[in-house]
């Protein structure tokens, strides 16, 4: 009886891979080929998002009335480990979301299909430039974030502090943080975890300095200017106008803010909807520009589109991948105010979503965003900064010795990614 | 083709057995009794899903420790680098340090299960069956929850604990932010959540022993003190042996707690990092598998010294009736 079975699975196995490889054929012959309908997995990790990607996928079909879309969503503490498995085993989605630290592991992998059409002009070259590896096109661009000064009104008026302007500079932000601190109230002025992409990578390149060479061989962290962006947030905590570092461990800082204990963050667009659906910042907050040092930056990161090398759709997963990409893709995600959109003229609609805050702010920025810092193996080096400048903020290490040994263990890991 | 398989096969197998079974007919129950076959179907299930779910897993992991793995599957020998590497990592000596200090605290547990375990086994207590399930209680709840609970509780600014201590004029610190007092808040979680386990264990224990005993000690003068410590403890000394080994295995093993508790910018981290902790990391956040799997062959080994070592020592204090 089993055998039997096994026999008729064995039978049905070679029909199903007998019509896929007719399926990605040109099915010239075969009046069949033409009919074929096929369905292609798409996987991401925020399913706020889902809703948005479903009527894209039906706008898809109707221009490719034979191809379906199944999205696929898995929380994004077990994304990566869940696709790194499956893209081992060849059974990764058709088409799934890719971020900046992860990107370059999977296209140097060879676990990426190349060369993507796009037209690069529509889109922030930042974003375009994060998705390349080796010349190629690996990633169409989804959408983006990028950093702002998000303050509390209300404190900032109750002490007498004049609301952040595009003009502001360090020396700005750093003495409305200490008029803004009141210990009495637990109140403090301006405080951030040892974050890159919320926090310090800002600081560091608003001071001049780098986090990886352009070429991705050498870390940036001895360089005076990038530890002079670092003792931006460890000046803070040691003059006391920051949370602790404890403090900010047992009660994060966008809480702190939440419940008006925190005066100013820097924080993505992405919060957006967070603080608009909470009641105590829903109308008390706004957001500006981030203040400038020597210079003003801001660290640009964004989502892209990629489309597994061993797919076995490989026609109709680029098309999708591509049309993820297109205006009418962009115009779907931005009415919901979630994401902002990378495809450009697109991103009013988002901005429009919560008309109480500034949110043109985050695009002012771009002219002098920065690309978020990647390598090969990006992630072995971001637990080294997690874990050395934790020490920095937390008191236990200087900040100039934590980035001196920050950067000779990044520089080791970064030796390995070459061989 | 398809037709041809099936058809014939069971036909076949039959046929096999068919002359076999009159062959012995006389020795059939002494050879159905002894036959080691059958200790082997009845062991069999267990011992397939052990070899299939650990032990093969494990003899793979120590292959694994001697390669170098990249990011999709592939893996190349690398011989002895893994643990050449390892016994230079400081982290990693931290890592053994912290999980041994895990361990030790730990081991307090079992004194507290005891207590409470002889306290509801005293005669005419009322309510036993509620109170055993209460402290058994944290046992069922998934670790994950406690921790969050608890992380809550510890909070330096906004916690329980410390707004209890400041009605009575305490100032309490950041317990599993603070670098000094983390590891020992987390151990005493761990400990908190396996009390009622070990309780119901020893109290089982406790119900084995004969009151014959201790009606001869208190005829011949023992108080309650000199019987906890010349009858229970000694009856009692294979069920103390018992949670004492599954407490340190399970101390060894710390990971869920350090990982809800212990966020990774916490301060703390170096200081209660695991070893489990440490090999997670490796593993699944810095994509260096071999070395994973290195260092979960040396916990392992540590591990089996450590139990061996047990095993060893309860000739000195376990007495089996």
């Amino acid at each position: 009886m089993l055998n039997r079975l096994m026999a008729a699975g064995v039978v049905a196995l070679l029909a199903t891979a007998a019509a896929c490889s007719s399926g990605s054929g040109s099915g010239g012959g075969d009046s069949a080929g033409s009919d074929e309908k096929v369905t292609l997995t798409y996987g991401l990790w925020d399913k706020n998002q889902v809703p948005a990607m479903e009527k894209v996928a039906t706008a898809f079909k109707a221009t490719h009335p034979n191809v379906s879309v199944s999205v696929q969503v898995t929380p994004f503490d077990s994304y990566w480990t869940k696709l790194q498995a499956a893209a081992t085993g060849g059974e990764a989605p058709d088409v799934f979301w890719m971020n900046g630290p992860n990107f370059q592991l999977y296209a140097s992998n060879g676990v990426l299909m190349p060369d993507l059409k796009i037209d690069s002009s529509v889109y922030p070259a930042a974003l375009v430039k994060l998705y390349q590896y080796n010349g190629k096109q690996f990633g169409v661009p989804k959408d983006f974030d990028t950093i702002g000064l998000w303050y509390n009104k209300k404190i900032l008026d109750a002490a007498g502090i004049k609301h952040p302007t595009p003009g502001w500079t360090w020396a700005d932000v750093r003495s409305a943080a200490k008029k803004a601190t009141n210990p009495a109230k637990g109140v403090y002025g301006l405080g951030g975890l040892p974050a890159g992409q919320e926090n310090f990578y800002n600081t560091i390149y608003q001071a001049g300095g780098y986090v990886i060479s352009p070429d991705g061989k050498r870390s940036g962290y001895d360089d005076p200017n990038t530890i002079e962006g670092l003792k931006f947030w460890t000046d803070l905590i040691q003059e006391g106008t920051s949370p602790s570092m404890q403090e900010m461990s047992d009660t994060e800082p966008l809480k702190m803010f939440e419940s008006g204990k925190l005066a100013m963050l820097y924080s993505g667009s992405w919060n957006a909807v967070e603080l608009a659906h909470n009641a105590n910042t829903a109308k008390s907050v706004d957001v500006a520009p981030l203040p400038a040092g020597e210079k003003k930056a801001t660290v640009i990161h964004g989502l892209a589109n990629v489309v597994f090398d061993r797919t076995k759709h490989p026609e109709q997963a680029k098309q999708f991948a591509e049309f993820l990409g297109s205006k009418q893709a962009a115009d779907i995600q931005a009415s919901t105010g979630i994401v902002i959109p990378a495809y450009n003229g697109t991103q009013q609609a988002w901005v429009k979503a919560f008309p109480q805050y500034h949110l043109q702010s985050f695009l002012d920025e771009l002219p002098f965003a920065v690309p978020y810092p990647i390598s090969k193996n990006t992630a072995a080096w971001n637990t080294l900064e997690t874990d050395l400048l934790t020490k920095a903020w937390s008191g236990s290490m200087p900040v100039d010795q934590a980035a001196r040994q920050l950067a000779t263990e990044m520089n080791q890991e970064l030796a390995k990614e070459g061989k | 083709m398809a037709d041809t398989v099936p058809r014939t096969s069971p036909v076949r197998r039959a046929g096999h057995r068919v002359p076999s079974a009159p062959a012995r007919p006389a020795r059939r129950r002494r050879t159905s009794a002894q036959n080691p076959l059958w200790a082997l179907v009845f062991i069999g299930p267990t011992a397939l899903g052990l070899a299939v779910f650990y032990i093969w897993p494990a003899l793979q992991t120590l292959y694994y420790s001697f390669t170098t793995w990249g990011a999709f599957g592939g893996h190349t020998w690398s011989g002895l680098d893994n643990y050449t590497e390892l016994a230079h990592d400081p982290e990693v000596a931290t890592a053994f340090v912290n999980t041994f200090w895990y361990a030790v605290l730990g081991l307090l547990g079992i004194p507290i299960a005891l207590t409470l375990a002889a306290a509801l086994n005293g005669p005419g207590r009322r309510g036993v069956s509620t109170y055993r399930t209460l402290m058994f209680l944290p046992v069922v709840t998934m670790p994950a929850a406690v921790a969050i609970i608890w992380r809550w509780l510890y909070n330096g600014d906004y916690g329980l604990i410390n707004y209890l201590l400041s009605i009575v004029g305490i100032q309490g610190t950041h317990w599993i932010s603070n670098p000094r007092t983390a590891l020992a808040c987390v151990a005493a979680v761990g400990i908190w959540s396996t009390i009622g386990y070990n309780m119901v264990i020893l109290m089982a224990g406790l119900k084995a022993i004969s009151p014959h005993y201790y009606e001869a000690a208190a005829m011949d003068g023992a108080g309650p003190v000199r019987q906890f410590f010349s009858i229970t403890i000694p009856l009692l000394s294979p069920s103390l042996f018992f949670v004492t080994v599954l407490s340190v295995i399970g101390s060894l093993q710390t990971f869920d707690l350090v990982y809800v508790m212990i966020g990774r910018t916490n301060p703390a981290l170096p200081q209660t990092r695991t070893v489990v902790y440490l090999f997670y990391q490796k593993a699944f956040i810095e994509n260096d598998r071999g070395y994973a799997a290195a260092l979960a062959f040396v916990l392992l080994l540590v591990i089996i010294a450590v139990t061996g070592l047990q095993f060893r020592l309860q000739r000195r204090w376990v007495h089996y009736e």
